[in-house]
């Protein structure tokens, strides 16, 4: 049985599976625990989920808190805050992560506000350590780091008084562990304490939409920043991921001027990647980008200035006009030796 | 009865469009060369309750917590049709987290005492942390329905919206009062009326202490107000302790200004030659086919 002080994950589902954000987070608080010398729980919410999070196990996960009922399967706000608050209260976690996903973010800040517990969102790194304010000292305090003011600063912020520290977390951010299959989750059944006018949201639709684009599971991303979003610029980005066989990403500015969907956005408020091959086309390289894609194994980048900050991080530099350059890499590749 | 609607908004550091500047080179941040701004998605949650009024009819409240030059953000809103505006402002207020800002935001719209809509943008740019919205909902207990792409009904007790969400899309009911955060998916703001812009043009802030009685609520909305409202902690009757960095259980414990080290980056000739011999390398360690 699990005691007080653990590190918690909410784990979020769609359409019963566990949600990989929520494995990640698992991988994470793992880690964070055993740092902590406490237990890993999570809990969830939904119906029917018995079965699904059973493998919250295989990653680490001690003791999964279970609240099943039928008018918990789709998500909505006041139910679930309520919910969690509940579980929070009982069990009383020093940590809490969620996904940084539209229900993480819907229900995370609620569930702060009634607790009046600090929450940090977007979360790219978490650390335990030590926080002195005047003469105290707050040991073994959750550190939650995240980039600040338009990329120039990366802020470390604690909540050392608050009960307990919650943070959300992007989807990829967080690497996934090594699922080890012979490791079992208790499941311990809490009651659902909701009255029928909780659920003040009524569901009338849910239209599930596949994605055009899986940026996560690909070997080799072209991207397009500033620098590439002319329309002759955008075309050649395409043709050199199609032609390498990879998808197409994008900083968020080009993706705000809405000339590619938001589902090819890479960094810290898009997507975090780990391609093979990353190139980056016309891309400054601002922390928010680089908080998306700094894990690539290769970053080729392309840039006309040669101060660009996106070089320190490449592995292969070139200076120059980019659609130039990117027309040479079509010509290369299809001569190859 | 119209419906009461208020709008959350927001001025903003233009964190989209920092420049090398931006950082002194002490590394602290150099906030005079950033330009404030109307943050972007509050407009689209202003241009949404301007359309609800012009359907089905309503009165506007804009309200702001910020320092005293918040005020140009609040005069935006006259130009946009907006009905009364409000600038909560105290030093006290200082510091505040999203936890302390929605505490405020919270007392001032218990001012405004009557509301069925609370509109606000998903988030702000300067943080992007979608915080205060779903906070202030919870701390007047009342429902939220966050990443509304699109209001797909609306009449005086209930509303039909439709929700962005990773995966597609969702469409959820609400009954009135209940609180929205909009994107930029929603619509396309409209600019300011020019015969609004002259109207309000010399309008100022007055500290004010008056609430919204029923008088208030009442009056036509074609009366143009004449002062901007100032309320301060005093006047929204919020606990100080509660507000500005006594009330922000988040702390900074130290920023750090990005200085990238210099990497082994190999620099690549853009010449047919140069470029060939990337390609040719990589092909041979397999990480392109
Ligand atoms: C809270 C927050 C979250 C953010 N999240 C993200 C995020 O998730 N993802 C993201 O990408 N950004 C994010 N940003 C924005 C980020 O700070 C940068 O503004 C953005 O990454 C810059 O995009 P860019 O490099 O495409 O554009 P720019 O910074 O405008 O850079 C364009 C580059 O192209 C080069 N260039 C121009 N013309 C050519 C040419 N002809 N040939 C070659 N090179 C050329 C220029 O030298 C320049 O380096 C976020 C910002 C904030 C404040
Ligand atoms: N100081 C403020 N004054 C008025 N509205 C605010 C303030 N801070 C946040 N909001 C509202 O809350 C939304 C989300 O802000 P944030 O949590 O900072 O991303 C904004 O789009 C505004 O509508």
């Amino acid at each position: 049985m699990s005691a007080k002080n653990s590190v918690m994950v909410f784990i979020e589902q769609n359409n019963s599976k566990v949600a990989d954000v929520s494995l990640e987070l698992v991988s994470e608080g793992k880690k964070l625990a055993d740092k902590l010398g406490v237990a890993l729980d999570a809990v969830a919410i939904g119906y029917n989920l018995e079965k699904e999070v059973e493998v919250l196990g295989h990653y680490g996960c001690n003791t999964v808190f279970y609240i099943n009922d039928e008018r918990l399967s789709h998500f909505t706000s006041v139910p679930y805050a309520k919910t969690i608050v509940e579980i929070i209260k009982k069990h009383e976690p020093q940590i809490v992560l969620f996904g940084a996903t539209t229900t993480g973010r819907d229900v995370a800040p609620r569930v702060a506000s009634e607790l009046k517990c600090g929450l940090t969102a977007d979360c790219t790194e978490l650390q335990i350590g030590e926080y002195k304010l005047k003469s105290k000292v707050y040991k073994n305090t959750l550190l939650q780091i995240r980039p600040a003011f338009g990329g120039n600063i990366v802020a470390t912020i604690v909540s050392p008084e608050s009960m307990p520290s919650m943070a959300t977390v992007r989807e990829g951010v967080m690497k996934m562990a090594e699922p080890d299959t012979s490791k079992e989750v208790e499941l311990v059944s809490e009651k659902c304490g909701l009255d029928d006018s909780d659920f003040m949201t009524e569901v009338i639709e849910v239209m599930i939409e596949e994605k055009n684009v899986d940026l996560k599971s690909a070997n080799i991303i072209v991207s397009a920043g500033m620098g590439a979003a002319t329309p002759e610029g955008l075309e050649l980005v395409k043709k050199l991921a199609n032609t390498l066989g990879g998808e197409v990403g994008a900083s968020r500015p080009v993706v705000d001027s809405g000339i590619i969907d938001r589902d090819h956005q890479v960094g810290q408020t898009g997507l975090t990647v780990r391609p093979n091959l990353y190139i980056a086309c016309g891309i400054s390289g601002q922390i928010q980008h680089r908080a998306g894609m700094a894990e690539a194994k290769r970053i080729i980048a392309i840039n006309n200035d040669p101060d660009a900050p996106i070089f320190n991080i490449a592995h292969y530099g070139i200076v120059g006009d980019v659609n130039d350059i990117i027309n040479r890499m079509i010509k290369a590749y299809k001569a190859r030796a | 009865m119209s419906l009461q609607i208020i709008v959350m908004v927001k001025q903003v550091p233009d964190t989209h469009n920092v420049s090398g500047d931006a950082m002194k080179p002490d590394g602290t941040v150099n906030r005079a060369v950033l330009p404030a701004i109307f943050n972007p998605e509050d407009l689209n949650a202003l241009e949404e309750a301007i359309k609800i009024k012009e359907t089905i009819g309503g009165k506007i409240t804009a309200i702001t917590m910020g320092p005293p030059n918040a005020v140009k953000i609040l005069k935006e809103c006259l130009y946009r049709g907006v009905d009364d505006v409000v600038l909560v402002s105290d030093r006290k207020f200082a510091g505040a987290d999203t936890l302390a800002t929605s505490y405020a935001l919270k007392c001032a719209i218990e001012k405004v005492e009557k509301y069925d809509l609370v509109l606000c943008g998903r988030q702000a740019i300067d943080g992007d942390t979608a915080q205060v919205g779903p906070q202030i909902a919870e701390k007047l207990n009342i429902n939220q329905l966050t990443c509304v792409s699109e209001i797909v009904e609306v009449n005086e007790t209930d509303i039909t919206i439709k929700r962005s969400i990773e995966n597609g899309h969702e469409f959820l009911k609400s009954n009135m009062p209940v609180l929205l955060t909009v994107t930029n998916e929603a619509n396309e703001p409209r600019t300011p009326s020019a015969k609004l812009a002259v109207a309000y043009k010399n309008i100022s802030g007055k500290t004010s202490d008056e609430s919204y009685d029923d008088e208030y609520l009442e009056s036509g909305i074609d009366d143009p107000i004449s002062y901007i409202k100032e309320w301060n902690v005093e006047s929204i009757n919020a606990d100080p302790q509660l507000c500005g960095l006594s009330g922000s259980p988040t702390k900074v414990k130290k920023v750090q200004s990005v200085v990238l080290t210099a990497s082994d980056v190999k620099q690549i000739q853009n010449t047919d030659e140069g470029i060939a011999e990337l390609i040719n390398e990589l092909t041979e360690e397999h990480i392109i086919g």
